[in-house]
């Protein structure tokens, strides 16, 4: 485990800033919620006169009074784009920053498959992913008591498994890519987890913009229908799983064969 | 056994050429160059030895397995020095050392150390620290720490002044004496001569001439470039003179250096320069011409 070691000290930094700002963030949004509880009708009541924009972000069936609505709401935009460019930018340099920083001789002239390097790098993604949503979660559960609320736990733990999910989904499809590009992969990823962002906004706008659900990953991601359901849409959850495990294979086929220049 | 051998070895990037049809045998303990001007495929050759580049056709066996598919194996007895090293900038030398013999899965911290003495690589400095020359070094060491039987070193002198040059080629005459075989490629024809028992040219991806050194000798032509008064039409040997703005200059055949000597002491010479010739120029008007001879 060699490479998983040296790769997650080598994202320690990113990985400790992006989960700081993230964790901190939302529990900002989580002591708001004391200070702006008994304005929250009003709140509602604005947001409701938005039109197609308040439905591009759920909130025509979001309760911004309750915990649950709120949290949904904040949670979809800090845990939501921001675990999604984390894990953009991690997937993305994990294999074209060798070649872009010249390492990849350094790398692979020593006696390790190709395919155990990929195997290790994408371990290095699963830890720091799933680390990161752990620290969140905790962070946002220690916020909830304390402002002495309950804790919501299937919304909270449904809501934080949701994009858990999508950041994996964007992870494996930045891997992908990762193996066939060497420069300005940063870029690409961020672009895809932003364009994956707005297709599911332009899908809340009109019912003929509805098919796009199916091409992103925040669609399963929607705090207003995992409130009211109370599960999570396993059909579009498993073609986020297709896509993924899509962009590891094409990885793993193409950076076995690949000339390293 | 061969420790290096390539059957009609072929790469070629799209329509650009790198090596065409090379053909290659270095034997288990032999010290071999391998020589050629920049560009003529010595880079290519290594890489698809080390498996970080695909043949186009042919094949290639390093200690009689195929680079291809036994690439792991084969890996695990070849040290490889790149002509550039580049590391990653966070990390100190020794962290490098340590993360490299781990990929080797072995305890290299004795020899590491050692190697790091006698280079004068300070093992806490910070890559991007690095001087050009240090980070030379941390890759000589990276490749050495191991005692790896074959030792492939493309163009290992870059970056290194000509104290640390020396300690670089003591440490490898010691390592070939010990049994490794080392594979150096390189564009400077006089630390060939020095150091190698026997060495290939390669010229546009094919390899012209493999001899033993000595046969190279003849070869071992220099640069002379006169300013003053001196008589050369009895001085035999001379090829591709050229004269102008007050000088001669020619390539003189080392064969019959005192016939040269005397020539010039007959002569007036005001200023007198003698230089290693580019090897383009060696082979082109020396070494080729007794081929076609």
């Amino acid at each position: 485990m060699t490479i998983l070691n040296h790769e997650l000290r080598q994202g320690r930094t990113s990985f400790w800033i992006w989960t700081g700002v993230i964790g901190v963030m939302l529990s900002v949004c989580v002591f708001l919620y004391t200070e702006v509880r008994g304005e929250m009708d009003a709140v509602t009541d604005l947001f409701s006169s938005f039109g197609s924009f308040t439905a591009a972000f759920g909130m025509d069936r979001l309760n911004f009074g309750t915990l649950e609505g709120f949290y949904a709401i904040e949670c979809g935009s800090m845990l939501g784009l921001g675990g999604a460019f984390y894990a953009a930018i991690c997937a993305v340099s994990m294999l074209s920053k060798e070649e872009m920083n010249k390492t990849a001789d350094f790398l692979l002239s020593h006696p390790i498959s190709r395919r155990r390097i990929l195997l290790e790098k994408l371990l290095a993604i699963l830890v720091q992913i799933s680390l990161l949503n752990l620290i969140v979660l905790a962070m946002s559960v220690v916020s909830i008591l304390m402002i002495g609320e309950e804790i919501p736990w299937t919304e909270l733990l449904l809501l934080h498994l949701a994009y858990y999910l999508l950041q994996l989904e964007i992870a494996g499809i930045c891997f992908g890519i990762s193996a066939f590009v060497k420069r300005g992969s940063v870029g690409i990823g961020l672009g895809i987890a932003v364009f994956f962002y707005f297709t599911n906004l332009i899908s809340n706008l009109t019912e003929s913009a509805r098919f796009l659900k199916y091409f992103t990953p925040f669609s399963y991601c929607e705090g207003a229908d995992i409130i009211a359901d109370k599960t999570l849409n396993l059909g579009r959850i498993a073609i986020g799983a297709a896509a993924c495990l899509a962009g590891i294979l094409a990885a793993c086929l193409w950076y076995d064969r690949k000339d390293l220049t | 056994m061969d420790a290096i051998q390539t059957e009609k070895l072929t790469k070629s990037y799209g329509t650009a050429r790198g090596i065409v049809d090379l053909n290659l045998s270095v034997q288990e303990g032999e010290f071999f160059g391998f020589i050629g001007p920049n560009g003529a495929g010595k880079s290519t050759t290594i890489r698809t030895l080390l498996g970080l580049i695909y043949p186009t056709s042919g094949r290639a066996f390093v200690f009689g397995m195929d680079v291809v598919r036994e690439k792991e194996n084969i890996l695990r007895r070849v040290g490889y020095l790149p002509s550039e090293a580049f590391f990653y900038p966070k990390l100190r030398v020794r962290d490098v050392l340590q993360f490299s013999a781990n990929l080797r899965k072995s305890d290299c911290s004795a020899e590491a150390k050692k190697l790091c003495e006698r280079l004068q690589l300070d093992p806490e400095k910070k890559i991007d620290e690095l001087s050009f020359g240090n980070r030379k070094k941390t890759a000589i060491v990276c490749a050495l720490q191991s005692k790896p039987d074959l030792l492939i070193l493309d163009e290992p002198t870059g970056g290194l002044d000509p104290l640390m040059q020396r300690a670089f080629f003591e440490i490898l005459q010691e390592r070939n004496r010990d049994g490794a075989t080392i594979f150096f490629s390189s564009h400077i024809l006089s630390e060939v001569q020095r150091n190698c028992t026997r060495a290939a040219v390669i010229r546009q991806g094919s390899i012209i001439a493999c001899d033993r050194v000595e046969a190279f000798a003849n070869a071992g032509a220099k640069r002379v470039t006169i300013r003053g008064h001196v008589d050369l039409s009895k001085l035999h040997g001379i090829k591709d003179l050229r004269e102008g703005d007050g000088a001669v200059s020619f390539l003189y055949s080392g064969a019959a250096m005192q016939l040269l000597l005397q020539c010039l002491s007959a002569g007036q010479v005001t200023d007198l320069t003698v230089s290693e010739p580019d090897l383009e120029e060696v082979f082109l008007h020396f070494y080729e011409e007794e081929e076609n001879a």
